[in-house]
């Protein structure tokens, strides 16, 4: 009798077990395939949204070959404050190198990490600055998106050569940008970061624009020997 | 067609998940900053819940009951799959504004809910309409909360609608009161409680004022909440 109960559960068991397998497979079958489907317009739409952003800051005058395709790679450095490794995409007319744009991340924002697009024309000036993310506060320390105001546009043309150190704060702190009033922290880090990713294109000017990503090549870390 | 007709009220009014069942809080308070926001989590998560009751319905007697729970969350988790991928492939602006709460629809008790307390005992045309319903009825509150917040937040209605919509639909953009400052509270999480709480007093006032007209006899009123 108690075998007999026992084989019971184990048929039930077994039953149960094999609809959960049977809906397990319907479920990640459709999955397999909707993801085939949506795989190709997912990549497009994602390199049209990119590209978009690019033009933002390089416009299509300034290059001749395809942006997202001529790529190097950046090991993880504190100037850039990236934690790992990101991409640097460069633009070039006729085979001359006109500018690269760098994700730089500002770790010192008002609540946590604000990620920047610089771009960086072949001598050092500033072609254009975007925030790619952010957490500060909506409404007060979003300024620095480009859908809030155009209060990151005041990048545009700077290098460090043609301003100074000091310059290189809010007018709060005796620099020459604009912020606004109660928000001060969120425009002293993305215009630090700003600044450090100046002074990594000085430093890296050449291997940006040699190399590249299919073969292989990639920004090292830099050695902690200065400072 | 009456029953048909107890549903569509169930949904909207006497069984509103937002104001009357309270589930699925967490996407009602995280994302209904603004009124478009509110809009688009509510009709992706009417969808969801419509195809969730349509897809559990009609297998619902071959699904035993022990295993009911995980089969239900298989069947939802890959249908907001699919709905994720497919807004990330044909509408990548609206994914990054929506995105993380998408897949999060998959943890709205709401969905479960209907489909275990509808889906798992009704034929297909209910449910289908029993999870369209509820799902319309949760996105009337999300816009309301979003319209409330934004309106009141940033003085704004329909801000955002271009990230639906494209770039050509940023004209229905209302600005209802101009040279607004914001009122930052609203935007913040705390304006979603303080709104979702007048949304439920106000829906509480109407009902008891219904149902005092009716009866005209001194029985004590019942407060509208259940749960």
């Amino acid at each position: 009798m108690a075998s007999l109960m026992s084989n019971e559960i184990v048929r039930h068991a077994a039953r149960t077990a094999m609809i959960m397998i049977a809906f397990a497979t319907v479920g990640t079958s459709l999955l397999v395939y909707i993801h085939e489907l949506t795989k190709g317009p997912i990549a497009e739409s994602e390199a049209a949204a990119r590209m978009m952003l690019f033009r933002q800051i390089v416009p299509d005058s300034m290059h001749d070959n395809p942006l997202l395709e001529d790529v190097i790679e950046v090991a993880p450095d504190a100037m850039l404050g990236n934690r790992s490794v990101t991409r640097a995409y460069r633009a070039r007319l006729a085979g001359e190198p006109m500018a690269v744009i760098l994700e730089s991340i500002a770790p010192d924002g008002y609540s946590g990490d604000i990620k920047l697009l610089v771009a960086i024309r072949a001598d050092g000036t500033i072609s254009g600055v975007r925030v790619l993310a952010h957490k500060e506060t909506p409404g007060l320390g979003d300024y620095i998106d480009i859908a809030r105001s155009s209060w990151i546009r005041q990048f545009d043309g700077l290098s460090l050569a043609n301003r100074a150190a000091e310059h290189w704060k809010v007018k709060k702190d005796g620099g020459e940008f604009d912020y606004v009033a109660g928000a001060t922290i969120t425009p002293r880090a993305v215009i630090g970061a700003v600044r450090r990713t100046l002074e990594y294109f000085e430093i890296h000017r050449e291997s940006l624009f040699a190399g590249s990503v299919t073969t292989g090549d990639r920004i090292p870390q830099q050695e902690q020997t200065h400072e | 067609m009456s029953e048909y007709r107890g549903i569509v009220e169930n949904g909207l009014w006497k069984q509103n998940p937002g104001v009357v069942q309270l589930l699925g809080l967490c996407p009602t308070l995280a994302v209904t900053t603004t009124l478009v926001n509110g809009l688009s989590l509510g009709l992706a998560t009417a969808l969801v819940m419509a195809a969730s009751n349509g897809a559990v319905s009609p297998v619902r007697r071959y699904i035993p009951d022990e295993i009911r729970v995980p089969v239900f969350i298989l069947v939802i988790a890959a249908l907001v799959t699919v709905i994720d991928l497919s807004i990330n492939a044909f509408a990548l602006p609206l994914h990054r504004v929506l995105g993380i709460f998408i897949p999060l629809i998959v943890v709205n008790c709401i969905v479960l809910a209907r489909v275990e307390s509808f889906a798992a005992k009704n034929s297909p045309v209910p449910s289908v309409l029993d999870g369209l319903m509820m799902g319309l009825g949760l996105t009337l509150v999300l816009s309301m909360l979003g319209g409330m917040r934004e309106l009141v937040g940033k003085g704004t209605l329909l801000s955002g609608i271009d990230l639906a919509l494209g770039p050509q639909a940023a004209q229905f953009v209302i600005t209802v009161i101009p040279d607004y400052h914001g009122f930052l509270l609203a935007v913040l999480p705390p304006g979603a409680f303080i709104g979702l709480g007048l949304l439920i007093a106000g829906r509480n006032w109407v009902e008891l004022r219904r149902e005092a007209a009716a009866k005209s006899d001194n029985l004590p009123l019942t407060p509208a909440v259940s749960h």
